[in-house]
């Protein structure tokens, strides 16, 4: 008996983690369809993902957004230190704001893209993908701060829809109507603090919740509770990358390979390659990469990131892409059918030569019917903008639906 | 008397392969081996009754993935089993516990250091990028730098190429640094806990007269994740039926190819005449005739030992003399009556399935190189521990289990001077105490051991002072410079005589590309049809 | 105060000198700052005990490039040597010493090793060319190259072809790998032994069991291509080569300024544009050449702040393991060395009794020790330069091995003392009556020397000089041709190839660099 609780307590520490939201969101996985994020056990699919998709895009979708890799970051040189660390100017990111940003290697190649909330003076969160806390350390040489992983101390929710904000309402958080995209501002909850950022990853009207994870199910439980009469339903993370697509936002690891990651030569991308461009500011102290991109702006870039519009319905994954004369000139990265905007969209990676705006190119897209394989060469154009970018998104005060 | 087109002397698993590739391009060839059982150091034995030992190799990890299923290994009987776990005990009584499960690894590293768990990503990169480089020269000849030959140049291309490759002077730079470093200093630049340096260090020492902050030894650390199992860089697994399955599986192969095994047939001479290999002389005064006579021996045993002074060129005798072959290791195979438990760890951890370390500190792996340095053995060495018989139940009868030690360090001489069968029986107590320090019910279940130090492996298997690789793996002796500048090519110094142990490149390990290598060169020499693979086909 | 220069020098150590002249001889105004009163760096005269004067840091003089010194006329500006070519000799408590003469050969042991050591001498020497090939040009870039690289290569490569296979062969083998080896096969003396290996492990973090050391010993012995046929005395002290230098340098135009300690390199728009000193002036000037080692250049002087992660990473791992202390003595009378004429006492002595036990003196400093049994090198240089010391009076300078930087119990007063009497009592063994004629003394740990002479962790030659910290790896990949991560700011000093000792080529091929550059490079 107690050699079995003596292994158990050795196994949990290497388990499979489950998140503060566990006894709520393994009740209503129906499906018991579960994924490994980054060693934490989150919803794949609850009950339907089409349904949990359209739950984001037409009421409230909530997503345990835990596993968010996160790190505090406190002290005198706090600003100074991520302004020498990401391609952003921090400076601008004023208490109360969140500003998405990437960061880069020496050689001006992305290692990540992540969020960084000025929650007060000195102090920020860095939420990421790739855990980092080698480099963050190592770039914390010289500088007067102090960097702590805080992934498992702070638990999360994403609330997105079009009710979302109703939902929030309904809860009791005061003005959160007024709060504007990429704000934070902090409640009080049960005797601790709930924090609130208008931010996500669905690229419609969406806020994200972060408290203590004492504090988690009873934040699960009220938010519910009062989100039940906006239609309020629980999505896994299948559904957040239908909308992810839809939105027009890449993901690490998928749409690029964290730079510091990589085994081949040449195989990383600059910020101007994803098409994050407009992310890196000169105008900004010295930061990570600054020579080796200055570099990059003056004599052009590899590749180009291109987002397709595709003729047709098939999914374009793992896919060429040609120019008309049928040349290989790039590949697709993420691919996938948009139900909101009844768009065929890919991401993919080009040539630098190619991929302007309105550009016509081709993808190579193999499907199979009952093992019946066809190729189509599906005409694609580069479009400019997401392919569902809804006013919602950015109206302050939202409407209420 | 029957003439061979060859003669391969030493059925080690390199003799084996390279007969089996010169029986393949159609030679007749006859192997020879002084034992009564084949595979030299890749041979499973049951010294205990009913119990085998896999007493010298013991992991099967670096087998070239080409030439397993070039020979059809696989349809003779071979069966490479990947296993899990792994564990480096520590003093105050936790312990590091390695999942093959990469997230559950970095979770069981962040116990120890959230740093290291993150920075592993980044070393892991790092290291597969340079093993992805010497992988790619394993099964290549490596060219003659003082030649002019065409394809000594063609070879340096290759090399070129590949350092153009690498596009920037500061990833070429980082190349040479990690070749050049010591795998303490390279540990040091990406972790602080000394548990997750100690397990990951040991590898640099393995089978190495050196230390973890000897200069060098990271490219030791780098030889040992050359391998891979089922398409996974730097995977281990055990053959099932112990090391000896490699041997049979090679040796069915060459005789499907209508080779020919003399076992208990030792050489005393190669015999030369007007500069050419006539055949080889046995100890028992038995010759056999070849135009071609390839050693699988080491080095030194080679051509100081089964070749005439007369029919070698002073500069091979001088370099044979000089060849650094110093044993460091000793192995303790151990039959156990039940699986020891061992404390620290959960019960029924897959952990125990894997390879089991009780140094958990750089310093106390040096200081274990220190003894060896003053001619001792450690006092607190580093062990390598399996139970094989957690994955492959061949090994012991149901219920019992099968312990293999492979022990760091172990001089071939004690103080200058022979080892004797007190020193040697200290050795094997010193091994088991280390064991016993986290397991107290081990000695009980003790039913028999086996201790080997240098004098037993060079003894019975011929390794020259019991080093397992045939020839130190430092600089002087890598690449082209194994075993000699200028005889890194598989030709000895006289004509029709080669060579194809682990003391040509690219070295040990139950790697068998120096066997290929050689019967590549050997049938390049007939030109006959050459079929041994070349290079890597990794993208 | 604001003047302009088109290089300002950060620091006065010899290769800063040495640069900054060839730099004032290209035509460029050239400012030299140092933070001490003295100039030389670790070329200094210490007068440790009232009329007692020593070699501070460095204490032979063995492989001072003879172009420099004829490019700079150092001889005409007061560089002169108390003695040259002296022997070294391996000190037996039996007094059957072994000798490594000025010509070359050695005395004290069979013919048989004296015919080895010319051979090995032959081979050694046609190496330490080869090398002189690769110091004396900046490191080639072998992928980024341009015809200089390419051209630099194309001799080093040739220079490889024309030793002929058989030594190519050695060179091949022998280059990367340890002493230890190399003496057991080559010699029978285990003195003689000790003796040459102790050279490859001299002011190194290493034992000569660590491979790499037949590099030490190759770079030790520079010097042998250069000149030198064994240690010379620069007299009046190493000091003086730091006063012939600046002599050098100002005859030049050079402006040199001592006791002005440089607090920043500034940086404007991420270009080094001139230093701010500790009293608060800042000078401005086009480039900025810094003679400091890489750590303290990169990590304090621009500051970590204003770097790439991965070069704050890389100046991190640049290892300065600095092992070496050293012992200086006020002596009431010239000490007798037992089975030693008072004639040779002013050669370089040695006490390494043999290979093992550098090897265990090199244990203790892996483990953050000092030795408990020392390896030294002694010089008494008042045999020949008699103005170091009163009248009849002598000092006895020696370096001693092993003594970590980073003295894991620290270096106290108490540690150092101990250090110190050890030191001594190694010293008294085979020069039995020392003890009496002291009459003061002084041991500086690398701790000190990093104190008087600005050197992370007090290491001579800046950092480690082993294999993957020289050539293209020195100081770190991406800043391996004088130029740095940082626009306008180049480096010098030993961190920077070839490294160490009073070489000067650091400083020299820095310059040529700088020049080849031009303008505003």
């Amino acid at each position: 008996m107690s050699e079995v609780s003596v292994q158990q307590a050795n196994d949990r520490e290497t388990m499979l983690i489950h998140t503060p939201f566990h006894s709520r969101s393994s009740a209503l996985n129906k499906l018991n369809s579960w994924e490994n994020w980054k060693g934490f056990m989150v919803a794949h699919e609850y009950d339907d993902y089409e349904l949990e998709y359209f739950a984001i895009r037409s009421q409230t979708g909530v997503m345990d957004l835990t596993p968010m890799t996160k790190y505090r970051i406190t002290g005198p040189d706090a600003e100074a230190y991520l302004n020498r660390l990401v391609t952003r100017d921090v400076t601008k990111i004023k208490v109360g704001r969140v500003g998405y940003t990437v960061w880069c290697n020496s050689d001006g190649q992305v290692m990540d893209d992540g969020t960084i909330f000025h929650l007060a003076e000195d102090e920020y969160r860095l939420c990421s993908y790739t855990h980092c806390i080698d480099w963050l350390m190592w770039s914390a040489e010289g500088f007067d701060v102090e960097i702590v992983d805080e992934t498992k101390q702070v638990a999360a929710l994403a609330v997105q829809g079009p009710t979302s904000c109703s939902c929030l309402m309904a809860m009791g958080l005061e003005g959160i109507e007024n709060l504007k995209p990429f704000g934070l501002t902090t409640f009080p909850f049960e005797g601790g603090e709930l924090m609130v950022s208008r931010t996500g990853f669905t690229g419609d009207l969406g806020y994200e919740l972060w408290v203590e994870p004492a504090l988690a199910e009873a934040l699960w439980d009220q938010l519910f509770a009062a989100g039940k009469q906006y239609l309020i339903r629980p999505f896994g993370l299948y559904a957040l990358d239908m909308a992810r697509k839809e939105a027009g936002f890449i993901q690490a690891a998928v749409d690029f390979v964290p730079a510091e990651d990589q085994v081949r030569v040449g195989r990383t991308r600059s910020p101007f390659e994803i098409g994050l461009g407009w992310l890196v500011d000169f105008n900004k102290p010295f930061f990570n990469g600054r020579k080796a991109l200055l570099k990059e702006k003056e004599n052009g870039s590899r590749y180009r990131f291109v987002m397709l519009d595709i003729e047709g319905n098939k999914p374009a994954n793992n896919s060429f892409i040609l120019n008309k004369k049928g040349k290989v000139i790039g590949t697709v990265t993420s691919a996938g059918w948009c139900p909101s905007a009844k768009a065929n969209v890919a991401f993919g990676q080009v040539d630098a030569k190619y991929g302007e705006i309105g550009e016509e190119l081709i993808t190579e897209i193999y499907y199979e019917r009952e093992l019946h394989w066809t190729k189509v060469l599906a005409k694609s154009v580069v479009v400019k903008g997401p392919m569902y970018d809804p006013p919602r998104r950015r109206a302050t005060p939202p409407a209420p639906f | 008397m029957k003439k061979y087109d060859a003669i391969v002397i030493g059925a080690g698993h390199n003799g084996l392969t390279n007969a089996a590739y010169l029986a393949k391009a159609g030679l007749d060839v006859l192997v020879l081996e002084m034992n009564s059982y084949i595979g030299g150091a890749t041979v499973s034995r049951e010294l205990h009754k009913d119990w085998k030992y896999t007493n010298c190799s013991y992991v099967c990890g670096l087998l070239r993935p080409e030439i397993n299923r070039d020979l059809e290994l696989p349809r003779h009987g071979l069966q490479v089993v990947p296993y899990g776990g792994g564990v480096t005990f520590m003093e105050n009584g936790d312990y590091y516990g390695n999942f093959s499960d990469h997230n559950r690894q970095h979770r069981e590293m962040a116990r120890h250091s959230v740093r290291d768990a993150n920075a592993y990503e980044r070393y892991g990169a790092d290291v597969t990028k340079q093993t992805r480089l010497i992988r790619k020269f394993l099964l290549r000849t490596p060219p003659d730098p003082a030649s002019w030959k065409m394809s000594d140049i063609k070879e340096m291309m290759v090399l070129a190429k590949t350092v153009m490759d690498m596009k920037t002077d500061v990833n070429f730079g980082d190349t040479l640094k990690y070749w050049t470093k010591s795998v303490g200093d390279f540990l040091d630049e990406y972790f602080e806990s000394d548990i997750i340096k100690a397990h990951l260090g040991g590898t640099g020492i393995i089978g190495t007269a050196l230390g973890v902050y000897s200069p060098g030894t990271a490219y030791v650390l780098l030889h040992h994740y050359m391998g891979d199992v089922d398409g996974t860089a730097g995977a281990w697994g055990f053959t099932r039926g112990g090391m000896g399955a490699v041997a049979n599986a090679l040796a069915s192969s060459f005789k499907s190819f209508g080779g020919e095994i003399r076992t208990d047939a030792k050489v005393k001479q190669i015999m030369v005449r007007n500069g050419k290999t006539t055949g080889v002389a046995l100890e028992d005064g038995t010759e056999f005739y070849a135009d071609i006579v390839v050693s699988n021996l080491e080095a030194k045993r080679t051509f100081l030992g089964i070749m005439d002074e007369k029919d070698l060129p002073e500069y091979v005798i001088e370099r044979a003399k000089n060849f650094k072959s110093r044993g460091s290791s000793g192995k303790v195979n151990i039959a156990l009556d039940g699986l020891p438990t061992f404390p620290a760890l959960p019960k029924g951890t897959p952990l125990m399935a894997g390879d089991f370390h009780f140094t958990d500190s750089l310093t106390r792996m040096e200081k274990a190189y220190d003894d060896w340095k003053d001619g001792n053995f450690s006092r607190d060495p580093y062990v390598d521990t399996l139970i094989p018989t957690l994955t492959d139940p061949t090994m012991a009868p149901p219920g019992k289990h099968m312990m293999t030690c492979f022990v760091q360090y172990c001089p071939p001489k004690i103080q200058g001077r022979e080892w004797t069968d007190a020193d040697r029986d200290a050795f094997g107590q010193t091994v088991i105490d280390q064991v016993a320090n986290y397991s107290p019910d081990f000695k009980d279940l003790i039913l028999h051991a086996e201790v080997r130090t240098p004098r037993e492996i060079e003894a019975e298997i011929g390794l020259t002072e019991g080093n397992i690789f045939q020839g130190e793996l430092t600089f002087d002796q890598l690449f082209s410079n194994r075993p000699f500048p200028g005889y890194g090519q598989y030709r000895g110094p006289v004509k029709g005589m080669y060579m194809c142990g682990s003391s040509t490149h690219p070295g040990g390990g139950v790697m068998a590309a120096p066997g290929a290598n050689a019967a590549r060169e050997i049938l390049i020499d007939l030109k006959r049809n050459n079929t041994v693979p070349e290079g890597y086909a990794d993208d | 105060m604001t003047k302009s220069y088109d290089v300002v020098m950060v620091g006065g150590g010899h290769n800063g000198l040495i640069c900054a002249t060839y730099l004032a001889k290209a035509g460029r105004r050239v400012l030299v700052l140092e933070a001490n009163e003295q100039l030389g760096g670790g070329a200094a005269t210490r007068e440790f005990h009232p009329g007692f004067s020593v070699s501070a840091c460095a204490q032979w003089m063995y492989s001072l490039n003879p172009t420099i010194a004829k490019d700079l006329n150092l001889a005409s500006h007061g560089l002169q040597y108390a003695a040259k070519n002296l022997h070294s000799i391996a000190l037996a408590k039996d007094a059957k010493h072994v000798t490594i003469t000025g010509e070359g050969g050695v005395e004290g042991v069979s013919a048989q090793d004296k015919a080895a050591y010319r051979e090995f001498r032959r081979k050694m020497g046609k190496f330490s060319k080869l090398l002189d090939k690769l110091f004396t040009v900046r490191p080639p870039k072998v992928i980024e190259n341009n015809w200089t690289d390419r051209i630099n290569l194309l001799k080093i490569g040739l220079g490889v072809k024309l030793l002929g296979k058989a030594d190519m062969y050695e060179l091949l083998r022998l280059g990367l790998i340890n002493m230890f080896d190399v003496m057991e096969e080559t010699f029978d003396d285990e003195l003689l032994k000790s003796l040459i290996s102790f050279d490859g492990v001299l002011g190194a973090h290493m034992g000569p069991r660590s491979p790499g050391t037949v590099y030490g010993y190759l770079y030790r012995h520079m010097g042998d291509v250069y000149g030198f046929n064994g240690p010379a005395l620069v007299k009046g002290g190493m000091g003086s080569v730091g006063v012939a230098l600046a002599n050098a340098a100002t005859a030049a135009g050079v402006e040199i300024r001592s006791a002005a300690r440089v607090k920043s390199i500034d940086l404007t728009a991420e270009r080094a544009s001139g230093v701010t000193l500790e009293n608060g002036e800042s000078i401005s000037a086009t480039l900025v050449v810094s003679n400091a080692d890489p750590k303290t250049t990169f990590n304090n002087l621009v500051g970590r702040r204003n770097l790439e992660t991965n070069t704050v990473r890389r100046v991190k791992n640049f290892r300065t393991k600095a092992s070496a202390a050293k012992l200086h003595l006020a002596l009431d009378g010239l000490p007798e060395f037992t089975g030693l004429s008072a004639g040779q006492v002013g050669n370089r002595l040695v006490i390494a009794p043999d290979m093992h036990h550098i090897e265990r003196a090199f244990n203790c400093a892996k483990y953050g020790e000092f030795s408990t049994a020392p390896v030294l090198d002694i010089s008494i240089a008042t045999v020949h330069d008699k103005g170091l010391a009163p009248e009849g009076k002598h000092v006895l300078s020696a370096i001693v091995q092993f003594a970590p930087g980073q003295l894991k119990a620290g270096w106290t007063e108490a540690t150092k003392n101990a250090f110190k009497e050890l030191a001594i009592n190694t010293i008294a063994d085979y020069a039995p009556g020392i003890k009496e004629l002291i009459i003061a003394s002084e041991l500086l740990t690398p701790a000190d020397l990093e104190g008087e002479y600005n050197m992370t962790d007090g290491h001579w030659h800046h950092g480690d000089i082993s294999l993957d910290q020289v050539v293209m790896m020195r100081p770190f990949p991406g800043s391996e041709q004088y130029g740095t991560p940082v626009d306008g700011l180049y480096l010098c000093g030993a961190g920077a190839h070839p490294g160490g000792n009073v070489m000067g080529l650091a400083g020299k091929n820095a310059a040529n660099e700088i020049i080849k550059r031009g303008g505003s490079a």
